[in-house]
C-alpha cells in the first residue's frame, strides 16, 4: 500500500508541473493585463505603463517570467495578489473551508438520495419509480445551476420565506472565525441560534450544488446495480430464498460500488467548477468566487497558484478515492 | 416541516440577535473591497468600504451634492496667483481608538503630510509598503506634476504649493485617494514590521471605525463617537457583500438587508410598488458617448458628424438599453453639473436631414466601425444592444457599420490610438464634481492619444477650458466652461448619448439617506427606525 501511495505521488509531480504551465499560460494568453484594467476609463500614460509593467515584472520574456514563478513555488512562495496585495495562500486557506463546508453538505445530500434513488430505479427497473427517478435525474443534470438557484430563492427565500436568501450565517451573529467552518465555529461560539442560523443557510446552496453530482450518482449506481443484479451470484442468493433486501442491500450493492466511488471522487472536481456559479448566486465565500473575480480582474499570481492549489485538491481526493477500493473490494489490492 | 422548523428556529434567533443590536443598518454591498488603504485603488466598490465610512479629508463633498465643504480642514485660502493653499486645520479631531490602536494625540499637520508624501516621495517607506503599491488615483489625478510640495506652517497649518494655478484644487483634496491616515499609526506599524495592516485594520476619523473584516462576506464597522461631525445615528454598520443583483433584492425582500444598490432596471417597477421599501433615484454624474476619430476622414468634417449625430434615435437607446434608467445627454457634462449650459439644443432625430446633409458633404456609401464596450459601465449598460440600435439607424441613412469589440484592457488601449477605424462608444463617471474633471480630461488637446477618444483638439475650446482651469472666480469659471460646451455641440466631437439614472431601493424603515451625485454610498446620517 505504502509503495503504492508513493508511486502516486511520485506521478503527482510532473503533473503538478504541468498544471502550473497551463494556468501560467492560460491567464497571460487571455488578452488585457492587470496594469491597463486598474487604469480603467481614466486611462493611463505610456512611460507609468511602462513603469508598472517594470514594477510588476510582466516586461520580461514570458519564460523568464515563468521560471521566476516556479523558482518561488520551490521556495515555498505562491505570490501575493496584485488586486488585495494579501499573499495567496493566507486568501487560499481564508475562503476554502467556506467551500469544503459547502461541498461537503452538498455531497452528502448527493449520496444520500443518489444511491437509493439508484437503487430503487435498478430494482424496479422498466417501472414507474425507474423512469421517474431517472427521467427527474436527467432533468438535474440538465438544469443551468445559475436560473435553479435563484428559483430556489424566489421560491424558498422569497415566497415562502422558509430560508435565508444568501450568505453563510445571518449578519447579526458575529464571533470570530476558529476552524472557518461555520457550522462548527457557530457551535464553538456558544451563541444561541447561531448553529440553526448556519445551518439553514447551507440548505439552498447545498440543493443547488449537489444537483449535478445527484444526478450523476443516481444514474451510475443504477447502471451498475442492473449490472450486478444479472450476476450468477445474485441469482443464487435469490435461489437461496434470502429476501430482495438483504440480495440488494448487502450481495449487489457492495459490488456495485466501485464504479459509483469513482464517481464520487470524481465529482469533487465538480463540485468545485459548480462551486464557481453556487457561490456567486449565494455570496458564498469561497474559493469559486475568488476564482472568477481574479480571472476577470487579470490578478495574475491568485489565478495561477489558485489553480495550483485546487489542483492538489482534486488531486489528493482521486488519491483517496483510489485507495478505498481496496477496504470495498478486498480483490483490489494496492500490493 | 423540517424546513419550516429550520426557518422558524432561525427567526426567532435573529430576533433574538436583534434585540441585542438595537441600531444596526445592514448594506447589501455589490462587491469585495480590494483593501482599505483607498489610495491604492481606484475602485467605487472599495471606497464605500473604505474612504467614505473609515476615512475623512482635508475637505469633504457635502452629502448628496458636489459642493466642497470643510472636512478636516476647517477654512483654507488660496495666494492671488493661485500656487499656494493654505488650510487651516480643524482643532481635536480624533482617530478611531480600536483594539488594535490607541492614539495618543489629535490630528495634526503630521498626518496631512504623510498621507500626501506616502504617494509621492519614493524615500517615504510606505512609498512601497504593498507589492505593486501603484498610487494610481494621485498619478491619474496628476497630482505628482501639479504639487511642488507640501508644507508644515506650524501643527494646525498646512500649505500646498502647485507647481501651476489648477482651480478644482480644494475638490480634488476632497476626493478618495486623498483620506487622512494617521502616521501615529503607520510609524508603530512600521516599528512592529506590520506595515500592510495600514491596508488590512484601517484607523481613520471617518463617521465609522473598522472592527472586522471576513473575506468576501462581511466588514463591520460600529459608529465612532467622536465623529468631529457628530456621532452616527446608527450604532452598527455591516456590509453584506452580495454580487448578484437579483440576489440583493431577494435579500432586500426578506430585510436581510436594509439598503442595496444597483438593481437591475428590470426590478424597479416591482420595487417601486412595494409598500415596504423606498426606491430613491438621481441622476448620476457621468456620460455614455459615441466618440467619432475627427482624425480621419470623413469623420474631420464636422457636417458628417453632425449628420450622424441626426441620425441616432436617443429615445430608441432610453427604452431599449437603459430601460427608462437613463436621460438624454446634450452637453459633456451631466445636467446635475454647475456650469451645465442649458440654453444648448440637441442635435434633433431626423433622418432625412441627416440623409441630406450626409449628400451635401459628399458622403455616399459610407462604411464605418462602431466600436462596442465588453463591459456594463453605468453610463452604458450594454454597449453591444446600443452600438446595434445605432447601427440600424445609420443603415437607415445610407451608413453601414460594422459593430467591433474587444477585451476591455485592450480596448481601453486600443481606443486610444489616433488612427483608430472607427467611432467608440464609452463614457465617464465624474471624480470631483468639477467640469473640469469632464471637459479638459476627456476633449482638451493635450488628451488626444489618451482620453480624448475623439482625438478632437480645438483651440477655441482648449483656450476656455484652460483659462477656466486657472480662475478662482466661479463666476467666470460657470461662464468659460458654458461657453466651452457651445464650442463642443457647434463641433459635435461625440455624439452625446445618455446620462443614466441610479436607483437605490431601501427599506422604508432607513431615514436620511442621501443620494450621492459622485456615485458613493455614505452612511454618516443614516437612521433606522426600530
Amino acid at each position: 500500500m505504502l509503495g503504492f501511495i508513493l508511486k502516486r505521488i511520485a506521478l503527482l509531480l510532473p503533473t503538478l508541473l504541468g498544471i502550473t504551465i497551463v494556468s501560467f499560460g492560460f491567464v497571460r494568453v487571455l488578452p488585457g493585463d492587470p496594469v491597463l484594467l486598474m487604469a480603467g476609463e481614466r486611462g493611463i500614460k505610456p512611460e507609468r505603463y511602462q513603469k508598472l509593467m517594470e514594477q510588476f515584472g510582466y516586461d520580461r520574456p514570458i519564460w523568464e517570467q515563468y521560471l521566476d514563478y516556479l523558482n518561488q513555488l520551490l521556495h515555498g512562495n505562491l505570490g501575493n495578489s496584485l488586486v488585495t496585495k494579501q499573499p495567496v495562500v493566507t486568501e487560499f486557506f481564508t475562503l476554502f473551508p467556506a467551500t469544503v463546508e459547502l461541498s461537503i453538505c452538498a455531497l452528502l445530500i448527493a449520496v444520500s438520495i443518489g444511491i437509493p434513488a439508484g437503487i430503487i430505479a435498478a430494482s424496479k427497473r422498466g417501472s414507474f419509480w425507474d423512469q421517474s427517478l431517472m427521467g427527474t435525474a436527467l432533468v438535474g443534470y440538465s438544469m443551468p445551476i445559475f436560473w435553479w438557484g435563484l428559483l430556489l430563492i424566489i421560491v424558498f427565500s422569497g415566497w415562502l420565506q422558509w430560508t435565508p436568501v444568501s450568505g453563510r450565517i445571518s449578519l447579526l451573529y458575529y464571533f470570530p472565525d476558529v476552524t472557518g467552518f461555520m457550522l462548527i465555529d457557530s457551535l464553538l461560539s456558544g451563541q444561541k441560534g447561531a448553529f440553526t442560523s448556519a445551518l439553514s443557510h447551507l440548505v439552498l446552496p447545498s440543493i443547488v450544488l449537489a444537483t449535478i453530482p445527484l444526478a450523476v450518482i443516481a444514474r451510475q449506481t443504477r447502471s451498475a446495480m442492473l449490472e450486478v443484479l444479472g450476476e450468477d451470484y445474485v441469482r443464487t442468493a435469490r435461489a437461496k430464498g434470502l429476501s430482495p433486501t438483504r440480495v440488494v442491500g448487502v450481495h449487489a450493492l457492495r459490488n456495485a460500488m466501485i464504479p459509483v466511488i469513482t464517481v464520487i471522487g470524481l465529482s469533487v472536481g465538480t463540485l468545485l467548477a459548480g462551486a464557481i456559479l453556487t457561490e456567486t448566486i449565494f455570496s458564498w465565500p469561497g474559493i469559486g468566487k475568488w476564482m472568477v473575480d481574479s480571472i476577470s480582474r487579470r490578478d495574475y499570481p491568485v489565478v495561477q497558484s489558485g489553480l495550483l492549489m485546487i489542483a492538489i485538491v482534486v488531486m489528493v481526493v482521486n488519491l483517496l478515492v483510489d485507495m478505498t477500493y481496496g477496504f470495498i473490494n478486498p480483490r483490489i489490492r494496492h500490493d | 416541516m423540517k424546513r419550516s422548523l429550520l426557518a422558524s428556529l432561525g427567526l426567532v434567533a435573529m430576533l433574538m440577535a436583534t434585540s441585542v443590536h438595537a441600531k444596526t443598518l445592514i448594506y447589501c454591498s455589490e462587491g469585495s473591497p480590494e483593501g482599505f488603504d483607498p489610495a491604492l485603488y481606484t475602485a467605487g466598490t472599495t471606497f464605500d468600504a473604505s474612504s467614505k465610512t473609515i476615512y475623512s479629508r482635508l475637505a469633504e463633498f457635502e452629502n448628496g451634492t458636489t459642493n466642497v465643504i470643510p472636512g478636516m480642514a476647517e477654512s483654507w485660502s488660496s495666494s492671488a496667483d493661485g500656487l499656494e493653499y493654505t488650510f487651516k486645520l480643524r482643532p481635536g479631531v480624533k482617530f478611531h481608538t480600536t483594539d488594535y490602536f490607541t492614539p495618543t494625540r489629535d490630528m495634526n499637520a503630521d498626518d496631512i503630510i504623510f498621507s500626501f508624501d506616502r504617494q509621492m516621495n519614493e524615500t517615504n517607506p510606505y512609498f512601497q509598503y504593498v507589492d505593486g503599491a501603484a498610487w494610481e488615483y494621485f498619478n491619474g489625478m496628476d497630482m505628482p506634476s501639479l504639487i511642488k510640495k507640501i508644507v508644515k506652517v506650524d501643527d494646525m497649518t498646512v500649505k500646498f504649493v502647485l507647481n501651476k494655478p489648477e482651480s478644482p484644487t480644494v475638490a480634488n483634496l476632497a476626493m478618495d485617494f486623498a483620506s487622512i491616515v494617521s502616521k501615529e499609526y503607520a510609524d508603530q506599524l512600521a516599528v512592529s514590521g506590520n506595515m500592510g495592516d495600514l491596508n488590512q485594520k484601517p484607523i481613520g476619523t471617518g463617521p465609522f471605525q473598522f472592527v472586522a473584516y471576513q473575506k468576501d462576506a462581511v466588514i463591520r464597522y460600529k459608529a465612532n463617537p467622536s465623529f468631529f461631525a457628530g456621532k452616527p445615528a446608527i450604532d452598527d454598520l455591516i456590509f453584506a457583500i452580495t454580487t448578484d443583483n437579483s440576489v440583493r433584492i431577494q435579500k432586500l425582500k426578506a430585510n436581510e438587508c436594509q439598503v442595496a444598490p444597483y438593481p437591475n432596471p428590470a426590478d424597479i417597477a416591482e420595487l417601486m410598488e412595494d409598500p415596504n421599501l423606498n426606491v430613491v433615484s438621481a441622476e448620476g454624474l457621468n456620460v455614455g458617448y459615441l466618440a467619432y476619430n475627427t482624425k480621419v476622414a470623413p469623420f474631420d468634417n464636422v457636417n458628417v458628424r453632425k449628420a450622424l449625430n441626426k441620425a441616432i434615435n436617443k429615445q430608441a437607446i432610453l427604452d431599449a438599453v437603459f430601460n427608462g434608467a437613463g436621460v438624454a445627454a446634450t452637453n459633456p457634462i451631466p445636467p446635475t453639473m454647475w456650469s451645465y449650459n442649458k440654453s444648448i439644443k440637441d442635435d434633433s432625430y431626423d433622418p432625412a436631414a441627416s440623409k441630406k446633409m450626409l449628400q451635401d458633404a459628399g458622403v455616399t456609401d459610407l462604411k464605418m466601425k462602431i466600436w462596442a464596450m465588453p463591459v456594463a459601465r453605468p453610463y452604458n449598460p450594454n454597449a453591444r444592444r446600443m452600438a446595434e440600435l445605432i447601427q440600424a439607424d445609420f443603415a437607415a441613412v445610407g451608413v453601414t457599420a460594422e459593430v467591433t469589440s474587444y477585451e476591455w484592457g485592450e480596448y481601453l488601449k486600443l481606443s486610444k490610438a489616433e488612427d483608430r477605424d472607427g467611432a467608440v462608444l464609452l463614457g465617464w463617471t465624474g471624480d470631483n464634481g468639477d467640469p473640469d474633471n469632464f471637459l479638459a480630461v476627456l476633449l482638451s488637446c493635450s488628451a488626444v492619444g489618451g482620453s480624448n477618444r475623439a482625438q478632437w483638439c480645438n483651440d477655441e475650446f482648449d483656450s476656455l477650458t484652460n483659462k477656466a482651469k486657472q480662475s478662482s472666480d466661479a463666476a467666470e469659471r460657470t461662464a468659460l466652461y458654458e461657453e466651452a460646451q457651445v464650442v463642443f455641440k457647434r463641433e459635435a466631437p461625440w455624439a452625446t448619448i445618455a446620462h443614466s439614472v441610479v436607483f437605490m431601493p431601501m427599506s422604508t424603515k432607513v431615514t436620511g439617506y442621501k443620494m450621492d451625485p459622485l456615485g458613493g454610498h455614505r452612511f454618516e446620517g443614516v437612521d433606522i427606525a426600530e
